[in-house]
């Protein structure tokens, strides 16, 4: 196995051992999905409408509120240095728990998301182009997210302060992933959304952890 | 103490040591300060009482002599932040470090009050405090990323180490600022109907034109002057937390 696919299965190995975590988020997206009809009232058509805006908000907070644990436990039990020493380069380390991380915390989401589409009535079509937006779109997240993680990992009091960081960098994300969904009143133009919105994701996946591990080596010697 | 036989350094590297830094250009403030208020004193002058009002807008077109210039310096700031975060990240220029983090509050602030203005200005003019409108909205993007960078500067205990690790995060924003600039204009025009009032009308005339110049290089001295004050207190501060740090060494062995 090579290194690079040794640490993917390390961090997978990991939250799969350690359980709860997983479940937890699953959990915290779902619950938005739930929250939401209590606030605007359980009116269908209102729902649907709102509904691609509101799987998009979810997915955003429950990646951004799991940031913390992509270098924290390793900052914390030295693991990081150790990796930072390895053979191979650390930005593919970075790149390694970057593809990880979105396994282990955007796939459930997606997994998870017919039970919002259910809750939130939307209809079979509109769901689809949600799955769809969802699997484009949250690797730029994830991108996102290891750069705050990264910056925030010397920090001891940090676990609020990357989401606050990454929020106003992920509003591409948000923007194209909703429009990628909804087709609103004028042309559709939720075809070049999903095309942009895959330009942003391989973007930021190419760059991120590149800046992550300078980020990480500068904060740390 | 100094020894005479060593060679001189350069300039570049004079600079590089905090002290000779402040030694170097505080004489520059007064200068600097005087020449900033005369420029607010000529561009307040033509501002309020030698430049025509506007046929549609009246008298509230003088906002713009205050909104413009906070307009241009929000990301004229950030265009600082950036060369300093290179500076810091490639040459580990001490006072790059200071310039970085002296300048976000700075760009912060420019960024709220061309924001404020800017609402100050819609109101009789659009008839509204807000509107999603492209540039406000991405203009309020950037004021939430100048926010994130000065609490990310009062989240780090060390601030030697902190200059690193935001220089990279001021350069990922850097690259990203285009980009939500870009992503926010799509997302507004596919929302907005296109009533709105834009400022992109027929081209100024000079009697505007020229005040609205002045104004714009009023607040940029205005800038370069808070700024260079903002680095020699945050070196001034950076001494203090030393010795600070030194007398309780001392005391804590005494």
């Amino acid at each position: 196995m090579s290194a690079f696919a040794a640490v993917i299965a390390r961090e997978l190995r990991l939250s799969i051992r350690t359980g709860g975590d997983v479940l937890t988020l699953v959990l915290f997206f779902v619950m938005i999905g739930v929250v939401v009809p209590f606030a605007v009232g359980p009116d269908r058509d209102l729902l649907a409408r709102l509904a691609p805006g509101v799987v998009w908000i979810a997915a955003f907070l429950s990646m951004l509120l799991g940031l913390d644990r992509l270098f924290r436990a390793d900052h914390e039990d030295g693991t990081l240095i150790l990796l930072r020493h390895a053979d191979l380069p650390f930005s593919a380390i970075v790149a390694a728990k970057v593809i990880a991380h979105w396994i282990v915390s955007a796939v459930p989401l997606i997994v998870a998301s017919p039970l919002l589409a259910v809750m939130l009535a939307l209809d079979g079509a509109a769901f689809w182009r949600v799955v769809l937006s969802l699997l484009v779109g949250t690797p730029a997240l994830a991108a996102l997210g290891a750069i705050g993680a990264a910056v925030t990992v010397s920090i001891r009091r940090g676990g609020l302060i990357a989401p606050v960081l990454i929020l106003p960098l992920a509003v591409p994300v948000l923007i194209f992933g909703v429009g990628a969904i909804s087709t609103g009143p004028g042309p559709d133009l939720s075809g070049s959304a999903l095309l942009f919105l895959a330009a942003i994701s391989l973007i930021t996946l190419a760059l991120s952890p590149f800046a992550a591990a300078l980020a990480i080596s500068s904060g740390e010697d | 103490m100094t020894t005479d036989t060593a060679p001189k350094p350069s300039l570049w590297n004079r600079l590089a040591h905090p002290g000779q830094f402040v030694a170097l250009t505080r004489s520059w403030l007064w200068p600097l300060t005087i020449v900033t208020a005369a420029l607010f004193a000529v561009g307040l002058w033509f501002a309020f009482f030698n430049s025509p009002e506007d046929y549609q807008m009246g008298d509230t077109v003088r906002i713009m002599y205050i909104h413009v210039p906070t307009a241009w310096l929000s990301q004229f700031v950030y265009g600082i932040m950036a060369v300093s975060a290179i500076g810091s990240l490639v040459w580990r220029h001490p006072m790059a470090d200071v310039s970085m983090k002296a300048a976000a509050p700075l760009g912060a602030t420019f960024t709220a009050l061309a924001l404020f203005t800017g609402s100050l200005w819609g109101r009789p003019t659009w008839g509204t405090f807000w509107e999603w409108d492209g540039r406000m909205t991405s203009t309020l993007v950037l004021l939430l990323i100048y926010l994130g960078i000065v609490a990310l500067w009062r989240a780090f205990d060390d601030q030697l180490r902190a200059a690193r690790v935001i220089a990279v995060f001021t350069l990922v924003g850097a690259i990203n600022i285009p980009i939500i600039k870009f992503s926010v204009d799509w997302w507004s025009t596919l929302h907005q109907p296109s009533s709105v009032f834009t400022m992109r009308g027929p081209h100024m005339p000079p009697s505007i034109l020229t005040p609205l110049l002045v104004m714009a290089i009023a607040f940029t001295m205005l800038f370069l002057t808070l700024h260079l004050k903002a680095m020699h207190t945050e070196v001034a501060r950076r001494r203090l937390m030393a010795l600070q740090r030194q007398a309780a060494q001392t005391g804590a062995s005494a």
